[in-house]
């Protein structure tokens, strides 16, 4: 009895320990989305202008316009070089709860995706001439909304990956979806730069944020055995 | 014979395929009749109104599209789930047909929305959660689309779509409620609210027979889409090849 209910913890933990030792031999997968949102917001005070009152109206815009696109970019090669050398079909023969498993992937993916970003942010913040004191609360609603996109992302890209030209459609049904992330998580930054209390927003961004946790591995698992059909 | 077996009949493709043909006239006769009575109602019997004048007539037909935006999502996520859990195929076609008539309400009512705030609200379009809502909406139906097209296994299509179109049902309840959860520039809910709608008899009679005559239209368009899938689905099957050279 007992090793039947530790399996599945130890096979989570597994896959998790997993996909990070593979993303440690390979750092750019890392690395990557970091630089295109470091670059991205870069490309801002020199598109507009580098006049720090009109950057700190523009930041949350573009702080929370280039995680979303950073988190996209990373998504696209979350499952498909696991479905190439076999290594979903293996997950889905475990006997154990496909979900959990994708689950503890996805958990993977925002470590080396996300929270990549939630580093990143506190520099382009500064950067963007955005207060010292909104930094909390743009790492916190960061940290929040980059895992609700880990997760929706996740259900993105097991759908597309059985079809052609996949990075694409990806984004197009992605975004639509992660659209609310994008709405309050720059909603708490805009509070939180002009200096008002931005907790609504930002529990709002957890409660997406348990939903998507919750729901979306079941969907993820649906969408990961259609395409071992 | 057990309670379901029409269902099961039903089900089968060629009967379905006789029944939706015999079904069509039933749906768009009374369709046409009911969209004809309500906008004559509505665009002539009904008074103007105190506020707007004659510019808020447009609501039969924005109304009614807005209403069977979010019917054909719900159809169409139903139809899905059905589809995946007992593998009916009629089903995903439902869902598949379902789509672009969905998506083609939901632009409707974008349109006439925004052709209605242009004298009214000043503009043809404002970020507020009614209107982002429906957008992503339509967003959602244009994504549903493009995952389909980029199968060539039909039931792969129609299993990933299915999953995508019940991952899209969060923002339903979103599009319904938006005018209540937030402080929307989109006027709230006037026919179905509590205490009753807030509307005289002669403005809401032709804007319910208006909405009854949409969801018959639906019906009618969803018979003849559906037969297409079928025909698509079966162009193999013998019963397809009988009925051609019968004629």
């Amino acid at each position: 009895m007992s090793t039947l209910t530790t399996a599945l913890p130890r096979a989570a933990w597994l896959v998790l320990e997993r996909e990070l030792r593979l993303a440690f031999r390979r750092w750019e997968q890392i690395t990557h989305p970091v630089v295109f949102f470091v670059m991205m917001a870069t490309l801002f005070p020199l598109a507009l202008s580098p006049e720090p009152a009109l950057l700190r109206t523009l930041a949350p815009g573009v702080v929370w316009v280039g995680a979303l696109l950073a988190s996209l970019l990373a998504l696209d090669t979350l499952y498909r070089g696991d479905l190439e050398d076999g290594t979903l079909e293996q997950l889905t023969l475990t006997g154990q709860p496909l979900g959990a498993l994708l689950l503890a992937k996805t958990v993977a993916h925002w470590l080396l995706s996300g929270l990549p970003l939630v580093v990143a942010a506190p520099l382009i913040a500064y950067a963007l001439a955005a207060p010292g004191e909104a930094v909390g609360t743009l790492m916190a609603s960061i940290a929040l909304g980059t895992g609700v996109l880990s997760f929706v992302g996740s259900v993105g890209a097991a759908l597309t990956l059985g079809s052609r030209r996949g990075s694409v459609l990806l984004s197009l049904l992605v975004l639509p979806l992660v659209m609310p992330v994008l709405i309050f998580g720059a909603r708490a930054t805009d509070l939180a730069i002009r200096g008002e209390p931005s907790t609504g927003p930002v529990w709002l961004l957890a409660a997406m944020l348990i939903l998507a946790a919750t729901l979306t591995p079941l969907a993820t698992a649906a969408a990961v055995r259609v395409s071992l059909e | 014979m057990g309670t379901w077996t029409w269902f099961h009949k039903l089900a089968s493709p060629p009967h379905f395929y006789r029944i939706a043909g015999k079904m069509i006239p039933w749906y768009a006769i009374p369709a046409a009749l009911l969209i004809a009575t309500g906008l004559y109602g509505g665009l002539v019997l009904a008074p103007p109104d105190y506020q707007q004048g004659d510019a808020y007539r447009i609501i039969y037909l924005h109304v009614p599209s807005a209403w069977l935006g979010l019917l054909c999502y719900t159809t169409m996520a139903t139809a899905a789930a059905v589809g995946l859990i007992w593998r009916i195929k009629l089903a995903h076609a439902l869902a598949a047909a379902t789509a672009p008539i969905g998506a083609s309400f939901t632009l409707l009512a974008l349109a006439t929305g925004s052709l209605w705030g242009r004298p009214m609200w000043g503009t043809w379009w404002t970020w507020d959660a009614r209107l982002t809502s429906e957008l992503i909406l339509l967003f959602l139906y244009f994504g549903y689309m493009a995952l389909r097209s980029a199968f060539d296994d039909l039931t792969r299509a129609d299993r990933a779509s299915a999953v995508l179109a019940l991952v899209g049902v969060v923002n339903v309840p979103i599009v319904h409620y938006s005018v209540t959860w937030w402080n929307s520039l989109h006027q709230g809910s006037t026919v179905i609210r509590s205490g009753g709608p807030a509307m005289p008899p002669s403005m809401l009679v032709p804007l319910l027979l208006s909405a009854l005559g949409f969801t018959f239209l639906y019906a009618a368009l969803a018979c003849v889409r559906v037969r297409g899938e079928v025909l698509i689905r079966e162009r193999n099957a013998s019963w397809l090849q009988e009925l051609a050279s019968g004629r």
